[in-house]
């Protein structure tokens, strides 16, 4: 993307604002809102990791606990306040809070790659493990039952802030949850555009050498870790208002796997990647769930299998080639680098 | 008197069943930095392959021990073939492939054996100690560990290929030079390993349940005994899964079997902390 210049961030928030709202109310009429915003809130998780990883170069194998984390918070705050404004904001804050002490501990010891991806996974199997085994009315926070397998319903939905009987569910929480996106798309930019956000990049370039420029990595890391836990929990928060249920399967292997799919199908390294590739693969899933000849992790798998092998720069960047070559030749073109790394249009 | 033969039986069974459940992927992971993720579904396989040679007619112990971990290793040599022998070295990229491998496999296992739970009755009779009741098939599974730590000490240290398999996971530009192909032994090493998480699979198999979502529950232990166990490999997958057996089956008999397991889990992670290399980094270096 290109940063610096004040214009071309202005450039960037327009033609994000403009083509955002043209998806948003242009996709209701071609595609139906309920599945829609199903899509809107896995791109939202999916961009959680692809800024962590693809920007920050944290490759966190249990972002699913903190989506699952974010889906919990809500409906049990909900349930023990009777609507759903602040349990919103502390589903988002929950996470953050959890992830920046799972984040401390894990960048403070200097773990490395794969210390990390199996501490998270195996952070995201805890959480999974407990909450199947939570039937028992013992446990209960506040007046909110956990229920094991089966998980909670029958929370408060989303509402419209300070009028608890106005529910949002249907057309309405699409509106909300694209709107929700967009706005966290353009942070996420902003993010990235400040120094904050290009040191981060500058760690997953070069992780030693921005540490002798004289900047506290294991702090910056914590603290990207942190706030792409507490998007991935707005989005689990909106997921348990479309879901009307949380259950324990949030925090699955699967449920993982596919965030990782994601933002490898859509592209490391770009904004607009995950959000697309969370949106394809999962019409890709759904599409398919209605047909009983190939099961769906096999066909998921493949997916997976196949662009590691082919084209693991994903979709988005070769996207951006083509509009490249088809708006004419005068634009540099999209840098080729080693897969994983590459700062790619997004 | 009864009591702490019975408890002492159960914690070795842990420990040489988070040994035996960690071996194949010792050799895939630990020598040859292939984040195999799909080391639990290989495991499943080898159930899979020992319940349908049973099914046949096959003896369950010449089913288990032989047929399912060359139904394995055969499996393992394709998919070597195929997708990891273009992502070696490229640690991050092993893990997902390796990850759409395990998710193709759970869907392949789905649609071949159905989404139920399959199973086959345990080969060996139960004893009596005092007043309890030990699963004599436990020390069937102490044994066979025992054998297999034993066998692959001999095998890379006593062995001309335990040699040159070390030698080029180490050096492999070095290994060529002396006339190794390193294609060759990187292949064989990865059917081999792949052929020990079939074993392992085959001798859990009277244990557990088998569905074709099973291997999750393996994968998590078997990955950090390994990273517990550190850089080597035999002493290493010992002694970590001395530490966890223990933890486990203290916390189990203390509180429940699930916290038992979460323990587990949670050792692992302060462990790691502690340790970030394994404990071979700090203990037993050198050996094997």
């Amino acid at each position: 993307m290109a940063m610096t210049t004040g214009r071309s961030a202005a450039r960037d928030t327009g033609v994000v604002v403009i083509l955002g709202a043209l998806l948003v109310l242009g996709l209701p009429l071609v595609a139906d809102t309920n599945m829609l915003t199903l899509l809107v809130i896995y791109g939202m998780l999916a961009l959680s990791l692809g800024l962590i990883w693809g920007f920050g170069g944290i490759l966190c194998f249990g972002q699913a606990a903190f989506f699952g984390l974010g889906a919990y918070t809500f409906a049990i705050a909900g349930i023990n306040i009777g609507e759903s404004t602040l349990p919103l904001v502390l589903s988002v804050l929950v996470p953050a809070a959890v992830a920046a002490l799972l984040g401390a501990f894990m960048f403070y010891g200097r773990l490395g790659d794969v210390y990390l991806a199996v501490i998270t996974l195996v952070f995201s199997l805890i959480l999974f493990r407990w909450l199947n085994t939570t039937a028992g009315p013992a446990y209960v926070i506040g007046n909110a039952r956990l229920g094991g397998f089966n998980g909670i319903p029958g929370f408060p939905l989303l509402n419209v802030p300070g009028y608890p009987r106005w529910e949002l569910w249907g057309d309405p929480l699409y509106y909300v949850a694209a709107v929700a996106l967009l706005v966290v798309f353009l942070l996420v930019s902003w993010l990235l555009r400040s120094s904050f956000g290009r040191i981060a990049i500058g760690i997953r370039e070069n992780e030693e050498r921005v540490s002798l420029l004289g900047y506290d990595i294991r702090a910056r890391k914590t603290v990207l870790f942190a706030i792409g836990a507490g998007i991935a929990g707005l989005a689990g928060a909106l997921f348990a208002a479309w879901a009307e249920v949380v259950t324990p399967s949030l925090f699955s292997l699967q449920q993982s796997a596919e965030i990782i799919i994601w933002c490898i199908v859509g592209g490391l390294g770009t904004r607009f990647g995950p959000v697309l590739g969370a949106a394809v693969v999962t019409s890709v899933k759904i599409t398919l769930g209605g047909q009983a000849m190939l099961d769906n992790m096999l066909v998921l798998g493949l997916i997976l299998v196949l662009f590691v092998l082919f084209l693991p720069r994903g979709i988005a960047p070769e996207l951006a080639r083509l509009w490249a070559w088809a708006i004419g030749g005068n634009r540099k073109p999209v840098r080729r680098r080693a897969p994983r790394g590459g700062v790619a249009d997004g | 008197m009864d009591l702490s033969v019975v408890i002492l039986i159960e914690v070795l069974y842990a420990i040489a069943s988070l040994a035996l459940i960690s071996a194949g992927l010792a050799v895939v992971f630990g020598m040859m930095k292939v984040i195999n993720l799909a080391h639990g579904e290989f495991m499943v396989l080898g159930g899979y392959a020992t319940i349908t040679a049973v099914g046949l007619g096959v003896n369950i112990f010449i089913a288990m021990l032989i047929i399912a971990p060359i139904v394995v290793g055969l499996f393992g040599l394709v998919v070597e073939r195929l997708v990891f022998r273009h992502l070696y070295g490229r640690m991050i990229d092993t893990m997902l492939a390796s990850w759409g491998l395990s998710l193709m496999m759970i869907g392949g296992f789905k649609m071949i054996f159905g989404n139920t739970t399959t199973g086959v009755a345990g080969p060996i009779p139960g004893f009596s100690v005092g007043n309890y009741q030990v699963n004599g098939y436990n020390l069937f599974v102490i044994v066979v560990s025992v054998l297999l730590l034993v066998a692959m000490v001999a095998v890379l240290r006593g062995t001309r290929f335990g040699l040159v398999a070390r030698g080029t996971m180490q050096r492999s530009d070095m290994a060529a030079a002396m006339g190794h192909s390193p294609d060759r032994v990187y292949m064989t090493t990865f059917a081999l390993g792949s052929a020990l998480a079939g074993l392992a699979g085959g001798v859990m198999a009277p244990l557990v349940g088998l569905v074709p979502t099973a291997g999750a529950a393996f994968i998590a232990k078997a990955f950090i005994t390994v990273i517990a166990g550190g850089p080597v490999l035999v002493a290493g997958l010992a002694s970590a899964a001395g530490t966890f057996g223990l933890v486990n089956q203290v916390f189990s008999f203390l509180v429940s079997p699930v916290v038992g397991d979460v323990a587990l889990l949670v050792a692992a992670v302060v462990l790691l902390r502690l340790i970030p290399r394994g404990i071979t980094s700090r203990f037993f270096r050198g050996r094997i």
